[in-house]
């Protein structure tokens, strides 16, 4: 037998005195002076640890980003970067300046183009992509960070902190961080005697500093009712008599585009028109769509648990605490990590949009020249095999799918969009981008955003085709070929086979589903502007300036 | 700019009482205008796109109306400023329900 293993079993305890004591010998308390933040970064941070820089596609720790990134080299090298959005430019300047050279993450949206080319010059190396959730998952694995940098809206003396209605990531940071011998470092908007709630105890955290300013917010989830198109229109309508009516789809996810934008704001009027209130999209993982007021002020949505907040509808979204998820200080808290839960197991329906869709039904937002990720949609856009519980609409796609004597049921995982995008490039294609991706990034795998058997339906102005009731991959191509329009795709097309898959309802037309054409008109729309929004909202949706043209 | 001219068979849309016009010149976007025509049995398209090269696209656009429509006995003008085959599709539906007034 074996002699007992001797070492050390709190080396990571250790580790963290080490660094705490560091801080502390060069006069460094709990409260760290603004001028001497890159000091503080450069005695606790050492060479090789794992960084998680908290940024996703709305809050950013952008002052420590910033701070990070002006770290000496010489003493800090060689860091791992974990985090879930790589979307400021100092995010970036760590992987030039040589402080980074490993990444793991979820989406790079604005800086995609700028990662893809240190890849090539491999000045980076990435680790992999991941869903939101998975890379959540891996804080609590493989990728638990050394030292996390947050951001929180107040701190008090103690430091306690109150993270707001934007709580988004950060109770995931931390607490992998905070019990896995981590370093937690946040800064904060302002410090308060009295915090309106604590979010994170102040025992989890190491260190605050006061930022010079508020932490950047992106208004990602805004969008313009101005900007909706009336074949917007005519696909929303669709999609709501085909497939939400059609399905009784009660709780569900949008995407972000204006496609999804355009059903929220047919909710009140073209669903409602149909009799459809109560019946359909009551319960959301969702965040706070400032397209979604009007079908709140209606009565159509009866709850909404958020990703995190959206810039300007803190008050919009305090005042129908019914509705969202409001701590008793009377703000929202929102949380990723649970929101992409209820979008992975608690929903029956995802649906959104993307850049390009093959004849399998693949699907990604990947393009040449550019490494974008792909944040949530591969999670809450598939079936997860491990639900049990049963909806009616779950039901239903799972008999479509597998037959009348069905022993699960199946998500509805809808892909919204119009065969064209702008300056002609088509959606339908016979090779995605993506694989000529991988060679680029040599990735085990292309970034594929959907895979194809996840995918239940694909909306196009043409129609729906629903893939749950496609026999064999050939039945597929047809299905997709039959609403890919006028692209080389949809031209390529076997009219015989695609009418025959109209004749089993497999693809359904707008006449098929008894919409006039005329009726798809902005008319139609809840709210035609930003200012419509703010009037349904009365006066509580404070838009960003950008979106203020009146 | 660009001008195309098409004629396909369709079948007869019926007389119509008025012309009627959908749509607006803006970009991404294109005006239909639908006249009565002197063959019953034809629609003839005449189309200005601020779009060149795009010809094969509009005939397999225009050809795919006039045989699922009909549109036949009609003369239809289109100013073009770079529509979508999405949007062109919606506007000749649109104008010819106008134009046949209600009937799809």
């Amino acid at each position: 037998m074996n002699a007992p293993l001797s070492r050390q079993w709190d080396t990571l305890r250790q580790s963290r005195n080490r660094r705490l004591e560091r801080a502390a010998s060069l006069g460094f308390g709990r409260e760290i002076p603004v001028d001497r933040t890159i000091d503080l970064l450069e005695a606790v941070i050492q060479p090789g640890d794992r960084v998680c820089l908290e940024g996703n596609n709305q809050k950013q720790a952008d002052f420590l980003a910033e701070s990070l990134a002006d770290c000496d080299p010489a003493r800090l090298h060689h860091l791992s970067l974990v985090q879930s959005v790589l979307a400021l430019p100092s995010h970036v300047d760590l992987f030039e300046r040589g402080l980074a050279n490993r990444l793991d993450f979820s989406f790079s949206g604005p800086q995609g183009a700028r990662v893809a080319k240190l890849v090539q010059e491999q000045r980076i190396e990435i680790g992999a992509i991941h869903t939101y959730l998975e890379l959540f998952g891996r804080y609590f694995l493989d990728l638990t960070p050394s030292v996390a940098l947050i951001a929180a809206q107040a701190a008090d003396a103690a430091g306690n902190l109150y993270l707001g209605p934007n709580t988004e990531d950060t109770p995931a940071i931390v607490e992998a961080t905070a019990f896995k011998g981590g370093i937690v470092i946040a800064q904060v908007n302002e410090r308060l005697e009295k915090l309106p709630r604590v979010d994170v105890p102040a025992d989890w955290v190491d260190f605050t500093v006061l930022a010079p300013k508020p932490n950047y917010i992106e208004p990602l989830f805004t969008r313009d009712p101005a900007q909706i198109t009336e074949v917007q229109v005519l696909m929303a309508m669709m999609a709501i008599k085909g497939i939400y009516a059609e399905y009784g789809v009660k709780r569900l996810n949008h995407g972000i585009g204006f496609d999804t934008a355009a059903i929220e704001l047919l909710l009140p009027t073209y669903a409602a028109d149909l009799g459809l209130k109560g019946k359909i999209a009551t319960h959301w993982a969702l965040n706070p769509h400032p397209t979604l007021i009007p079908a709140i002020e209606s009565g159509f949505v009866e709850s909404v648990h958020c990703f995190g907040s959206e810039v300007g509808m803190d008050n919009y979204v305090a005042a129908r605490s019914d509705v969202f998820f409001i701590g008793a200080d009377g703000s929202m808290r929102s949380n990723r990590a649970f929101s992409q839960t209820a979008g992975l197991y608690a929903c029956d329906m995802f649906i959104g949009s993307t850049l390009q869709m093959d004849l399998a039904g693949n699907s990604s937002t990947a393009t040449l020249g550019r490494i974008t990720g792909f944040g949530g949609a591969p999670n809450m856009g598939s079936d997860p095999h491990g639900r049990r519980h049963a909806s009616p609409a779950w039901l239903k796609a799972g008999r479509e799918a597998y037959g009348p004597n069905a022993t699960r049921g199946r998500k509805l995982v809808v892909q919204m969009v119009e065969t064209f995008r702008e300056h002609m490039a088509p959606v339908f294609v016979e090779e995605l981008d993506a694989w000529q991706l991988q060679k680029v990034m040599g990735a085990d795998l292309p970034p594929i955003m959907i895979y194809g058997d996840d995918v239940s339906h694909i909306v196009t102005e043409e129609g729906i085709a629903n893939l749950l009731l496609c026999r064999s991959p050939e039945e597929r191509e047809q299905a997709i070929r039959g609403v890919a329009g006028f692209t080389p795709v949809g031209r390529a097309r076997d009219i015989r086979a695609v009418e025959n898959l109209r004749d089993r309802g497999v693809i359904r037309r707008a006449e098929d589903l008894g919409i006039d054409p005329r009726q798809a008109s902005r008319d139609l729309l809840a709210a035609r502007s930003v200012k419509d929004l703010v009037r349904w909202s009365g006066g509580l949706y404070a838009p960003p300036s950008r979106f203020r043209n009146w | 700019m660009e001008t195309l001219d098409f004629r396909f068979d369709s079948k007869p849309a019926g007389s119509a009482a008025a012309p009627a016009l959908c749509g607006v010149v803006g970009s991404g976007n294109l005006e239909i205008l639908i006249r009565t025509g002197d063959d019953p049995a034809a629609c003839r398209l005449s189309i200005k796109t601020s779009a060149r090269g795009f010809a094969d696209t509009w005939r397999a656009v225009l050809g795919d109306f006039a045989a699922t429509h009909a549109a036949g006995g009609t003369t239809i003008a289109i100013n073009d400023m770079g529509a979508t085959p999405a949007v062109v599709t919606l506007r000749l539906a649109q104008a010819l329900a106008e134009y046949r007034g209600g009937q799809l």
